[in-house]
């Protein structure tokens, strides 16, 4: 399909590209290439490096990984909200035909909270305590569809019913603090559809709930999935929520995407030995196991990442001769089958 | 090897100008168990509980309100003088938070070896000795006896925690949220690694955590609180199979299995946990329990064993079972 050399498209999708522009229509959003550095006093971090990414319309992704790997850097990038020293340093963030980097920051603040709204993981430090959860939700209607205060708040009455919060005549008089975190977590839902987004970023929404109300908020997004058609771009470290929610999973490692494919085949047979290892050493309910699988080694520091595969130093697929490679040259991530693709060189031909 | 009887613990809450008690957290309430020696006990429920404040009270670090604790026949908490310190030798604790449970000016060397300095151990060259063995044995090397905390990773610290614990060959540890922190490649290793001490050495574990899945990974036997009382405890095969008591049932079946193959019927529980300060009549957990009965709200059933070796608190489970029982008859 394609004659491009691998190392001379390192770190960009080598087959699959010839029809990419044939179904540009359903694309909701398409990730290309995206570098986002942070420039420290200690040397420039990687966080974000080569990432493509692409969310259908009304389709659900997952992009998993662990801390450090990148997912979250990727998402404030999408949203253009990397702060200093942080900067996106190259690719393109095409949401429906257009290029989010190339936009002047007055059209970027509309598309923000309007057409692309964001979920945080912590939603009681999200929430403004000096205002009423009313005043925020109304804030938010009034930017994006100029609505006054009073349509503003029967509005917000409105969205806190549809998230499931008892008595919500009541509880929109509320502050912040009045609120439990799973409470709040609603709110920050309400907000986020407040507008009928067409594309929602939940980072890790339910990672500071407990399970039962985990069980509940999670209920309630796949409800105004089905009822918005909204696409979802859910980030988060648990496979249990993924294999739950996705569609498509993607797996981050040290700032760079090392597996792609349907939540189905990605549990069923994952094939970069990350996502095998991720996937062997999480316990799961009902399957004892004596030992849990073991990534040996840490996350590579980002700093200084490893030269060629940043798995390489805790891989433990291969030895001898083959592994000689992956010291030294950074595998392209690859349509190993229809689409599933992985960035590891076992799979070359 | 340890017996918890009736263990009550209040928190007062001041106010006023005279700080007086206006009103009580009660953490724990009411809550019997035994462990057995050599085996894992895991205690699960969500924030607020009270498992972690079962772990503290049965350790001393914070005073019980009433209640027994009795480890290998000693009274826990009669204890004065040198037997405490002898006891508190033979029962260690490992954090959850190894960012802030270690000293951040002192070297870790140091940190694991506090603890047989303590209790007697003069000799550095002896005391060093048992620091790098112990270090060793949790996977780290010796230079890094001499590093700050600061220059270690999370999985790092947690795993000198251990060594910490260890350093002073106690019998029991409580393992306070060990891995909840971490990452779930290194979770894994700090889960394997507490399994291979523990056969090594014989220790007995009381293993507190939120994560199902994780504690049955290491237990042997499982007790599951809500709001301050202990609802189910029993063998993990039966916990996670059979379980008697609502409250657990909605508890597995909220959490999200990772294979996609499998569908499940959920049962979503309504509400939220409410406040232990003024903790609903009866049963706790009746205003959002899918099965409550009239009798439910006013009367609190009692942790009694409805099968063997299985101690449930429920008047619905308590109910059924013996319909069970009618029906082999």
């Amino acid at each position: 399909m394609s004659s491009v050399a691998p190392a001379a498209a390192k770190g960009a999708r080598v087959a699959g590209k010839a029809n990419a522009g044939s179904d540009r229509s359903d694309l909701m959003l398409d990730v290309q290439g995206l570098k986002t550095y942070f420039y420290t006093e200690d040397g420039v971090v990687k966080a974000v490096d080569g990432v493509d990414l692409k969310v259908k319309r009304g389709e659900t992704v997952g992009i998993v990984g662990e801390s450090g790997c990148g997912k979250s850097v990727t998402s404030l990038s999408i949203m253009r909200l990397v702060g200093a020293p942080g900067k996106i340093v190259e690719g393109r963030i095409i949401f429906d035909g257009t290029n989010l980097l190339e936009l002047p920051e007055k059209e970027m603040t509309q598309i923000r909270g309007n057409r692309i709204s964001m979920v945080f993981q912590q939603p009681t430090t999200c929430l403004n305590p000096v205002f009423k959860i009313g005043d925020q939700i109304a804030e938010v209607l009034n930017i994006h569809q100029s609505l006054g205060k009073e349509a503003g708040w029967k509005r917000a009455i409105e969205l806190l019913r549809m998230v499931g919060i008892p008595e919500p005549q009541k509880r929109v008089h509320a502050y912040p603090h009045e609120i439990s975190g799973g409470q709040a977590q609603r709110v920050m839902i309400a907000m986020a559809l407040a507008c009928a987004p067409e594309l929602l970023i939940a980072d890790e929404p339910t990672t500071a709930l407990d399970v039962t109300i985990q069980a509940q908020i999670l209920d309630l997004m796949r409800d105004l999935r089905d009822k918005t058609g909204t696409s979802i771009m859910l980030i988060t470290h648990d496979l249990g929520v993924i294999a739950e929610m996705c569609e498509r999973v993607v797996v981050m490692y040290a700032g760079q995407v090392v597996e792609e494919a349907d939540v189905y085949t990605l549990f069923a047979r994952p094939l970069h030995p990350y996502t095998q290892g991720l996937i062997g050493s999480i316990p799961v309910l009902g399957k004892v196991r004596e030992h849990l699988d073991v990534i040996p080694g840490t996350v590579p520091n980002l700093l200084n990442p490893p030269p060629g595969c940043r798995f390489e130093p805790r891989c433990q697929a291969c030895q001898g001769a083959a592994r000689e490679r992956c010291k030294v040259e950074t595998p392209p991530l690859r349509e190993v089958e229809p689409n599933h693709w992985v960035r590891c060189w076992m799979y070359e031909k | 090897m340890v017996q918890v009887k009736s263990l009550v613990k209040y928190f007062p809450i001041r106010g006023g100008i005279l700080q007086r008690t206006v009103a009580q957290v009660k953490a724990v309430d009411d809550v019997s168990f035994n462990i057995k020696r050599g085996e894992t006990l895991g205690l699960v429920g969500e924030s607020g509980c009270g498992k972690t404040t079962v772990g503290r009270t049965l350790l001393r670090l914070i005073p019980a309100t009433s209640g027994k604790v009795i480890f290998e026949g000693r009274d826990v908490f009669s204890l004065t003088g040198p037997d405490l310190k002898a006891i508190r030798r033979d029962m260690q604790i490992i954090f959850q938070d190894p960012y802030s449970s270690l000293d951040p000016r002192m070297p870790i060397g140091e940190s694991v070896g506090e603890g047989l300095l303590v209790h007697g151990m003069r000799d550095s060259k002896k005391r060093n000795d048992i620091v790098m063995e112990m270090l060793k044995r949790v996977g780290l090397e010796d230079y890094h006896a001499r590093r700050y905390p600061h220059e270690f990773s999370g999985g790092q610290r947690q795993r000198i925690g251990i060594a910490r614990a260890l350093a002073l060959r106690p019998k029991f540890i409580v393992c306070d949220e060990p891995v909840s922190a971490l990452d779930v490649s290194i979770q894994s290793q700090v889960l394997n690694l507490l399994k291979d001490l523990q056969r090594e050495f014989g220790l007995t574990y009381l293993f507190i955590a939120h994560n199902l899945s994780v504690v049955e990974h290491i237990s042997d036997r499982v007790g599951v609180m809500y709001l301050g009382k202990m609802v189910e405890l029993t063998d993990r095969e039966t916990l996670f199979r059979d379980p008697l008591h609502p409250y657990t049932k909605a508890l597995l079946s909220a959490i999200p299995i990772p294979d996609p193959t499998i569908k499940r019927e959920r049962i979503i529980l309504q509400g939220e946990v409410p406040s232990p300060i003024n903790p609903p009549s009866g049963c706790r957990f009746h205003p959002r329990c899918p099965v409550a009965i009239d009798r439910c709200k006013v009367d609190d059933p009692p942790f009694e064993e409805l099968k063997p070796g299985h101690l449930v608190a429920c008047h619905v489970a308590k109910q059924q079972v013996e319909e069970e029982k009618r029906l082999m008859a």
